[in-house]
């Protein structure tokens, strides 16, 4: 049966190479290597115009990663912070929590996406006129420019003192936890990771001194020259998934949270837990089993619908790669099999660590 | 189990019931397109969507421009009637996968002819019936004159052209710096440049007319004299049908020559009794120019009647008296210093 559709899929490959080939067009992946040509404006990585079109999919790859990495985050906290205050008992936050749930998962993305790009960006003054934070940073229609942090050689250093404070915080929490689940004993934790972290941070100072320098942005000619510039495209782009993600996240949250017998609940006030405490030892832990799976696909679909934008020239996969290298190179079927396998990674590995934190909650709930 | 099984023989038979399908639809395209057109009754043509002067919907919603007239025309030249056409709105990105497919029969999408798209895609050039040049388009209050003035600009324009190559090449040459902003659709790059998102929006230099109608102030915003890149716009026909090609090439000859003649769509009555042999032969009274091509011996007449000369075309949509008022400049014939030119009908 395998074999079948093995055959089937050899077959229909074949048909595919036989018929390009009748009409003449290029087929194969070596396009992947020869030059791009054109420009971006968002590059995570280096790129010029002389790099190649596999380079030109990393960059897109990267600004998808990038928005949707950005987007979940903001869209997990702002879902939860809703969900909680819609089963508020305070009636203002409880229906301002249920207008912006039901506006914001009622509107269209791709307007949305279009009303934060278009709406507020019309709004924005040009560089000239730009909106000044002590003549640092600058908001303009294109987009907020930041000092950038410029390291010279030493600030290894300083890479090293946060690699320690690090471990050292990982070492702590673990020993503080240990020591309260042997026998209830309370480690201090606080102090000597504070101990560490100025340790470390005044020793790298000693070897390097000060090996930062600001790289202040600055109005010369048409725009900003120096600093980080974050183009209105991603803001708007990570503005409207966010906030339309967070609609769905929030209600998900709501249903896990009500899911958990309420019961629970006056089981934890009779054992005198405050309400705070309550919430977030017994019913979280448990809502937590039933939000997880329909947060995956809120998840994978965030990152799906990050696509939309191309409509708005933020230059993602789609964008750079199934839109400008497709019109260049002209070999649809290579480009767009790239692009949805791509995805298709995406949400499969997206899936399978949500999965595998689904898994670890779901057993601590069994035996508690 | 029982199910699962049933349902993944499902999937493989259908599969394999579609494929010979998809076969054989391709096999369908790649036959005549002439005979296609013919059955369906009429010509499938893809178009911008919505280039004023070139091809944009008027207020009824009828498609005008000078390539809406150039499918006009072929289809007045194959069934006699010039209304005998669809349009299909297609983005820059989808243009080339529409013709190869088969959805469209013709592209006359303002689409440059470079060596490219003509020997790599399956698709082929085979008239030009607009000479263009990429250029820059500023607002008035920047006090910019050229485009050398543009170093470290911001610009819009639209993705899956050629004129973001372009872009880059001239500011790479000139040791210039830019941004490049690029939309998926030209409306989308215009309101942007419209915003203030970007200093500049650069396109065909015909295309920068034609937006500049859209701006809220257009007079506000000036065009750039220089001109960047050879734009040969023309319509375009699949690989591998080279009478479908014939066809189209000699439709744009026919309206070319037609003006070259002093033949228009008013005098064309009168015309017909012209004893000028280069005038016959191409309103059919003489030779066997429909036959050779497969098409009705007056396809040519009917063209002009119904549509026009090459000059009138140009002059009703993008000329001087239109909104746009763009000037013959390269389009006007060879005979007043231009480049249009026909081969003689013969």
């Amino acid at each position: 049966m395998l074999g079948a559709l093995l055959l089937a899929m050899v077959w229909l490959v074949a048909n595919v190479q036989s018929n390009l080939e009748r009409q003449n067009i290029n087929s194969g992946f070596g396009f992947l290597s020869e030059r791009a040509g054109f420009g971006i404006n968002q590059t995570l990585i280096d790129y010029t115009e002389d790099s190649s079109f596999g380079r030109v999919l990393t960059v897109g790859l990267l600004n998808t990663l990038l928005v949707s990495v950005f987007g979940v985050f903001f869209a997990t906290v702002l879902g939860f912070a809703l969900g909680v205050a819609r089963l508020s008992g305070n009636w203002l936050i409880n229906k301002t929590a249920m207008v912006y749930v039901e506006i914001f998962r009622n509107v269209p993305l791709l307007l949305q996406i279009m009303f934060w790009y278009f709406g507020v960006l019309r709004n924005l003054p040009s560089p000239r006129k730009a909106v000044s934070l002590g003549d640092t940073m600058f908001l303009s229609n294109r987009g907020i420019v930041v000092p950038a942090i410029e390291a010279a050689s030493g600030a290894g250093w300083y890479v090293a003192a946060f690699g320690l404070s690090l471990a050292a915080f990982i070492w702590l929490r673990r020993r503080a936890r240990l020591a309260r689940l042997a026998d209830g004993a309370l480690m201090p934790f606080w102090r000597p990771l504070l101990t560490v972290v100025l340790a470390s941070i005044g020793v790298a100072a000693l070897l390097a001194g000060v090996p930062f320098s600001l790289d202040v942005p600055a109005l010369k000619g048409f725009n900003f020259r120096g600093g980080i510039t974050v183009i209105p495209e991603f803001v708007a782009l990570l503005l409207a998934l966010s906030l339309y993600t967070a609609a769905f996240i929030a209600e998900i949250v709501r249903a896990g949270i009500q899911s958990v017998s309420k019961g629970q609940r006056e089981a934890a006030a009779a054992l005198g837990l405050p309400d705070k405490t309550a919430l977030r030892l017994v019913v979280i832990p448990q809502a937590l089993r039933v939000i997880i799976p329909p947060l995956t696909s809120q998840y994978l679909n965030l990152t799906k619908n990050s696509s939309l934008a191309v409509a708005i020239a933020y230059p993602d996969i789609v964008s750079v790669f199934a839109g400008t290298t497709l019109t260049q190179v002209g070999q649809a079927v290579e480009i767009i099999f790239i692009t949805m396998m791509i995805y298709l990674s995406l949400s499969l590995m997206t899936s399978y660590a949500m999965n595998r934190y689904n898994a670890r909650i779901a057993l601590v709930g069994q035996n508690t | 189990m029982q199910i699962k099984r049933k349902a993944f023989i499902g999937v493989v038979s259908l599969v394999l019931g579609l494929t010979p399908m998809v076969a054989s639809v391709s096999a369908q395209a790649a036959g005549s397109t002439l005979d296609v057109v013919t059955q369906r009754g009429h010509l499938q043509c893809g178009v911008s969507q919505g280039l004023p002067g070139f091809s944009n919907p008027d207020d009824k919603g009828n498609w005008t421009g000078i390539d809406v007239d150039f499918c006009k025309a072929v289809a007045a030249a194959i069934f006699g009637d010039a209304k005998k056409v669809k349009f299909t709105p297609l983005s820059a990105k989808e243009r080339f996968t529409a013709i190869q497919s088969g959805e469209v029969d013709i592209i006359a999408r303002n689409t440059t002819w470079s060596m490219h798209r003509d020997t790599a895609l399956g698709v082929d050039f085979r008239a030009v019936n607009y000479y263009d040049g990429q250029g820059f388009m500023v607002r008035a209050d920047l006090g910019v004159t050229s485009t050398a003035e543009l170093d470290g600009a911001t610009l819009c324009t639209n993705q899956g052209t050629t004129t973001e190559l372009n872009a880059a090449d001239y500011f790479r040459a000139n040791n210039m710096q830019y941004e490049i902003v690029a939309f998926e659709k030209a409306d989308e790059a215009v309101a942007a440049y419209n915003s203030g998102r970007c200093d500049a929006y650069t396109t065909d230099h015909s295309a920068l007319y034609a937006q500049r109608l859209k701006l809220t102030d257009p007079q506000g915003h000036i065009v750039l004299p220089e001109i960047i890149s050879k734009e040969p716009l023309g319509p375009a026909v699949r690989q591998g049908d080279n009478n479908w090609g014939d066809i189209v090439a000699w439709v744009h000859y026919a309206t070319v020559a037609a003006e070259e003649l002093g033949v228009t769509s008013k005098n064309i009555a009168a015309m017909g009794n012209s004893s000028n042999p280069s005038v016959k032969r191409l309103l059919g009274k003489d030779g066997t120019f429909g036959r050779n091509l497969g098409i009705p011996a007056d396809w040519a007449m009917q063209a002009i009647k119904q549509v026009g000369n090459y000059g009138e075309i140009f002059e009703r949509n993008v000329g001087i008296n239109t909104p746009l008022g763009i000037e013959r400049g390269y389009n006007a014939l060879w005979t007043d210093g231009g480049l249009q030119y026909a081969p003689p009908i013969r």
